[in-house]
């Protein structure tokens, strides 16, 4: 069983981080699990999701954003919409990935390189180009493309083109990625 | 009938993976007398992924889209057939009534948002409400009969219901009803909100696997011949990928995975072909054959 200090590991901080980036008051919650009992993805969470507000709640920064499941959360939204105290637990988890991700933590790195090809595909044409993504998911990850099955049928129905479908003001696009970076990021 | 006029966001997976979506979709609107505007140069308005990074480059993917479809005269909505733009855009609307987010946001746009934001419908919705099943059901040529098809709705269509406004959560019915009134038989089916493993299918198949695999499951048992879905991701999990659901799974299922616009199609007499019938995996043409015959 993994045991966590609470008194030697509280980060004050954090605590107020989470709740200002995600607008959510975290001591609302009373652990009644409905939002983990609705959970799709609970069967390859390391850490349930009433555990993770739990842990929000008692300060754990490292054991929240150390964990697997943010990369694992489909933004489903079942959560929010069954917690009884109207927590938008899905905006949590959200906040949780945006923080482990400037904090270098990246558990599920396949997951990562996938939000990253992806972003990096639409921050060049202005629209997501498939077969380029699946191309720069490759590439980050070594891997090669695993759906190589799925290509022959997708190319023979028109679905998948060799071409990106750029939009005509591209640089409109790149720039909102370059002055989020120099706005927002670290 | 006056014509209804709308701002229009394809999406990116209707150049692609989705193409029959956005082309029945084009098809039926027009014939439902629903004038679709394109919006001008629309670009990706941040898919799943982008919302997991930040929510000020959410936002301001989305907002581009918003504040361009502002510039169309004569319309009082922006639709959109993907569920995902869809949750993606409403949301960025409803943020942005908050100054300080629009604020933010501004400062990576190169226009900003000014003033009122268009309302942001699904085309699932608009047909509901502006069209109305009374009206569908006047129009069909050829009703669906003999059919059972189990309507899947996927998780994001009407969640979280604060910011899409539409049908119920946790029982939808705004696709039974288009069913029911094009003839065909609604099978029951009760994981209608359930998630299909979303845009997992690349980097955990396994998810994807066992989700989807859940829902295929429960279609089959409740004697579904086909399923019916308003998602672009939830259509390529359930077909495209239902072969390496059936390995994984140790099943055999071919379940054709229609698209509900697609369906509407072919009662108001569009030809398979008009609807893209043949670009979905998992042909339908056995099953459209034995309703015809
Ligand atoms: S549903 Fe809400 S109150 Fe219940 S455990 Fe989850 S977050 Fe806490
Ligand atoms: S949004 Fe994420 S954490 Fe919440 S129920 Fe869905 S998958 Fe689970």
């Amino acid at each position: 069983m993994h045991v966590i200090n609470l008194s030697k590991t509280r980060d004050q901080e954090f605590i107020s981080r989470v709740e200002q980036e995600s607008g959510q008051n975290l001591s609302l919650c009373y652990q009644c699990g409905n939002c983990t009992a609705g959970c799709p993805v609970t069967f390859v969470y390391d850490i349930p999701v009433h555990q993770i507000v739990r842990l929000c709640q008692a300060g754990q920064k490292d054991a929240v954003l150390g964990c697997h499941s943010l990369w694992l959360c489909a933004s489903c939204q079942s959560c929010t919409t069954r917690c009884p105290n109207s927590i938008d637990v899905a905006h949590i988890m959200d906040t949780l990935r945006h923080m482990a991700r400037r904090d270098g933590y990246a558990t599920e790195y396949g997951v990562k390189s996938f939000t990253d090809s992806f972003l990096e595909s639409v921050e060049r044409h202005g629209r997501a180009f498939e077969l380029g993504l699946m191309m720069l998911y490759t590439m980050k990850t070594g891997k090669f493309w695993t759906d190589v099955d799925l290509a022959p049928a997708m190319l023979a129905k028109g679905k998948l083109g060799f071409k990106p479908h750029p939009v005509q003001n591209k640089e409109a696009i790149s720039k909102i990625f370059k002055r989020f970076r120099e706005e927002f990021a670290q | 009938m006056t014509t209804l006029r709308y701002a229009y966001y394809p999406g990116c997976s209707g150049l692609g993976t989705s193409k029959e979506y956005d082309m029945s979709t084009r098809a039926v609107c027009e014939a439902l007398g629903m004038e679709l505007i394109d919006i001008t140069d629309w670009s990706c308005c941040g898919s799943s992924p982008a919302h997991t990074v930040d929510d000020r480059l959410a936002g301001a993917l989305s907002a581009r889209n918003l504040v361009q479809a502002g510039d169309i005269e004569g319309v009082d909505a922006i639709i959109t057939p993907c569920p995902s733009c869809l949750a993606n855009l409403k949301t960025a609307r409803h943020r942005l009534q908050k100054p300080e987010f629009r604020a933010e946001v501004n400062k990576l746009l190169e226009r900003p948002v000014h003033g009122d934001i268009l309302p942001v419908k699904s085309v699932l919705q608009a047909i509901v409400e502006d069209v109305g099943m009374e009206e569908l059901r006047y129009r069909v040529r050829t009703p669906l009969k003999g059919m059972s098809i189990a309507p899947y709705y996927g998780c994001i269509m009407n969640r979280p219901p604060k910011i899409m406004e539409f049908d119920s959560h946790e029982n939808p019915m705004a696709l039974d009803n288009i069913l029911e009134a094009l003839g065909a038989t609604v099978a029951p089916f009760n994981l209608k909100v359930e998630c299909c493993g979303a845009s997992f299918g690349v980097a955990r198949r396994d998810i994807v696997e066992r989700l989807s695999g859940k829902l295929l499951n429960l279609a089959a048992e409740n004697n579904a011949q086909a399923m019916v879905t308003a998602c672009p991701l939830c259509q390529m999990n359930l077909d495209a990928r239902q072969n390496q659901i059936n390995v994984a799974n140790s099943t055999n299922h071919v379940m054709p995975i229609f698209y509900f616009t697609q369906l509407i199609g072919l009662a108001l007499g569009f030809s398979q072909s008009q609807m893209g019938l043949e670009k979905l995996v998992v042909s339908p043409r056995e099953l459209l054959a034995g309703a015809a015959g």
